[in-house]
C-alpha cells in the first residue's frame, strides 16, 4: 500500500498554489455572499421594523429557509443556475441573510425607547432618527451578526465542491476521491478552519473599533 | 417540474424495499438520533458541572466559537478516511456529534449561569447543599433555555445528516446525492422536499414540547441563534 499520511510537508510544498487558489476561491465565494446577504437584510430588516405585522412571518420564512440543509439548497438550485458559482453563492447568501435579518431586528429591538423619545422630542425626523440614532445603537447586534454569518459562511462554501465551486472543500472533495488524499484533506479542512478563525478575529476587531461603548456587553448570540 | 417530484413521491416503488423511502427516513433518524446522544453525553455533563461551579466560562464559549469554524465536510471526509471507521454511517454519526457539541455545550452553560443568583444565595441561606441547589434549583430553572439550545441543535443535526450520502451512508440524503449525480431532477427534489418536510416536523415537535416545558416553569422563551 502506499503511504497515506494525514500531514505532509512535502504535499503541502508541492500544492502551495493549489492551496492559494482554493484559498482566493473560498474568500471571493464568502465575501460575495455576505455583502449580497447584508444588502437583502437591511431592507428586510426595515420593512420588519416599520410594518411591525410583517415581523413574524419574515422571521418564520426565515426559520424554516435555515432547516432545510446546505447540501439540498444547492441541490435543488443547481438546475436552476448550473454549474456555476452563482449556484453556491445563492445558497449561501440566504443562510447568511436570516442570520443579519434576526440579529438586525433584534437589535433594532433593543434601542431604548427613552433614546427614541428624547430623539423625537429634538425634533429627530424618521429618517434622521434612524439613520442617526437607531442604527448606530444596533450596529453591535448587526455587526454580530454579520460575523456569525460570515464564520458559518465560510463552513459551508465547502458544500459547493458539489458544483466544482467549494474553495477549500473542492481539495477535500478530490483528496477523498484519491486513495492517497489523506494529507490534501487535512491540509484544506486546517486551511479552512484558519481562515475562520482569522475572520472571527478580523470582524470581532472591527466590532471593537466600531462600537467602543459596548466592550462588557452580554452576547445572547451563540 | 413540480408534477415529476410528485410522481417520484408517490410512486410505490418508492415506498418500499431497501432504497425506499421508509428505510431511508429510518437511517436518517437514528443516524441524527445516536449524533444527539452522543453529542448530550458528552456535553451536558460538561456543561452542567461547568456552570454549577462557575468556572471555565471562557473554555465553555469558546469551544462554542472555535466549534462553529470546523466545516462539518471536512469533518465527515476525515473521520470517513480513518481507517477504523470508513466510509458508511458511522463515520457521519461521529462528525455529526461533533457538529452539535459546541453549541449544545454554550447553550446549556450559558442556561446555568441565567439563574439568578439571588435565588441560589436564598437556596443556600436555607441550607441547601451543592447537589440540591443543583438538582432542585439550577436544573429546573436552566431547563427552558437548555431545551432551546437542544432544539435549534437537533433541527440542525436533522438537517445536516444529509451529508452522510456524501461518505456513503443512508438516509434521505442519499435521495439528493443520487438524484444529482444521476442528473435526475426528480428524485433530487424529491429528496430535498422529504428533507425539508422532515427538519419543519423535527423543528415543530420539538417546539411544542418547548412551550410544555416553558409554560410548566413559567419561565420567557429565550430567543437563541444558532448557526450551522
Amino acid at each position: 500500500m502506499p503511504p497515506n499520511p494525514w500531514f505532509s510537508w512535502a504535499w503541502v510544498s508541492t500544492h502551495w498554489s493549489d492551496l492559494w487558489e482554493a484559498g482566493v476561491e473560498h474568500v471571493t465565494i464568502t465575501v460575495v455572499a455576505v455583502a449580497a446577504a447584508l444588502v437583502i437584510a437591511f431592507p428586510l430588516a426595515l420593512v420588519a421594523r416599520r410594518f411591525r405585522r410583517t415581523e413574524a412571518p419574515i422571521l418564520a420564512v426565515a426559520g424554516v429557509l435555515y432547516t432545510i440543509p446546505s447540501l439540498a439548497l444547492i441541490g435543488a438550485l443547481w438546475p436552476v443556475f448550473g454549474l456555476s458559482p452563482l449556484t453556491v453563492e445563492v445558497a449561501l447568501a440566504t443562510y447568511a441573510v436570516l442570520i443579519i435579518v434576526r440579529n438586525f431586528i433584534a437589535g433594532l429591538d433593543e434601542v431604548p425607547a427613552d433614546v427614541v423619545d428624547a430623539a423625537r422630542g429634538m425634533g429627530f425626523g424618521r429618517t434622521r432618527l434612524l439613520w442617526r440614532v437607531e442604527l448606530p445603537l444596533a450596529l453591535p447586534a448587526v455587526l454580530a451578526g454579520v460575523r456569525i454569518a460570515t464564520v458559518s459562511t465560510i463552513g459551508l462554501v465547502t458544500i459547493g465542491a458539489l458544483v466544482g465551486y467549494g474553495g477549500f472543500g473542492d481539495l477535500i472533495y478530490t483528496g477523498f476521491q484519491r486513495s492517497t488524499g489523506r494529507a490534501q484533506i487535512m491540509a484544506a479542512s486546517l486551511c479552512c478552519v484558519l481562515l475562520a478563525v482569522v475572520a472571527e478575529l478580523l470582524l470581532l476587531g472591527v466590532q471593537r473599533w466600531l462600537t467602543p461603548w459596548t466592550r462588557r456587553r452580554s452576547e445572547v448570540t451563540v | 417540474m413540480i408534477a415529476q417530484v410528485w410522481a417520484w413521491l408517490t410512486d410505490p416503488a418508492q415506498w418500499s424495499g431497501p432504497n425506499g423511502i421508509p428505510v431511508r427516513l429510518a437511517e436518517h433518524l437514528q443516524i441524527s438520533g445516536f449524533a444527539m446522544l452522543l453529542a448530550c453525553l458528552v456535553a451536558l455533563p460538561v456543561a452542567v458541572w461547568l456552570g454549577h461551579v462557575g468556572r471555565g466560562g471562557f473554555l465553555a464559549i469558546n469551544v462554542g466559537n472555535v466549534g462553529r469554524a470546523i466545516p462539518t465536510y471536512a469533518l465527515l471526509v476525515i473521520f470517513a478516511s480513518m481507517d477504523p471507521i470508513g466510509v458508511g454511517e458511522k463515520a457521519a454519526v461521529l462528525a455529526l456529534a461533533v457538529f452539535a457539541l459546541p453549541p449544545l455545550l454554550t447553550n446549556t452553560y450559558v442556561a446555568m449561569r441565567q439563574v439568578d443568583p439571588e435565588v441560589k444565595d436564598a437556596a443556600r441561606g436555607m441550607g441547601m447543599t451543592g447537589g440540591q441547589l443543583l438538582r432542585r434549583v439550577e436544573l429546573p430553572l436552566a431547563l427552558p433555555f437548555t431545551f432551546a439550545g437542544l432544539r435549534t441543535t437537533t433541527v440542525q443535526v436533522v438537517a445536516t445528516a444529509t451529508f452522510a450520502a456524501l461518505v456513503g451512508g443512508g438516509g434521505l440524503g442519499r435521495y439528493v446525492v443520487d438524484g444529482f449525480g444521476l442528473q435526475d431532477p426528480a428524485e433530487l427534489y424529491g429528496g430535498v422536499v422529504l428533507v425539508a418536510l422532515l427538519s419543519v416536523a423535527v423543528e415543530l415537535v420539538l417546539a411544542a414540547v418547548q412551550r410544555r416545558i416553558t409554560r410548566r416553569t413559567g419561565t420567557r422563551e429565550p430567543e437563541v441563534v444558532t448557526a450551522s
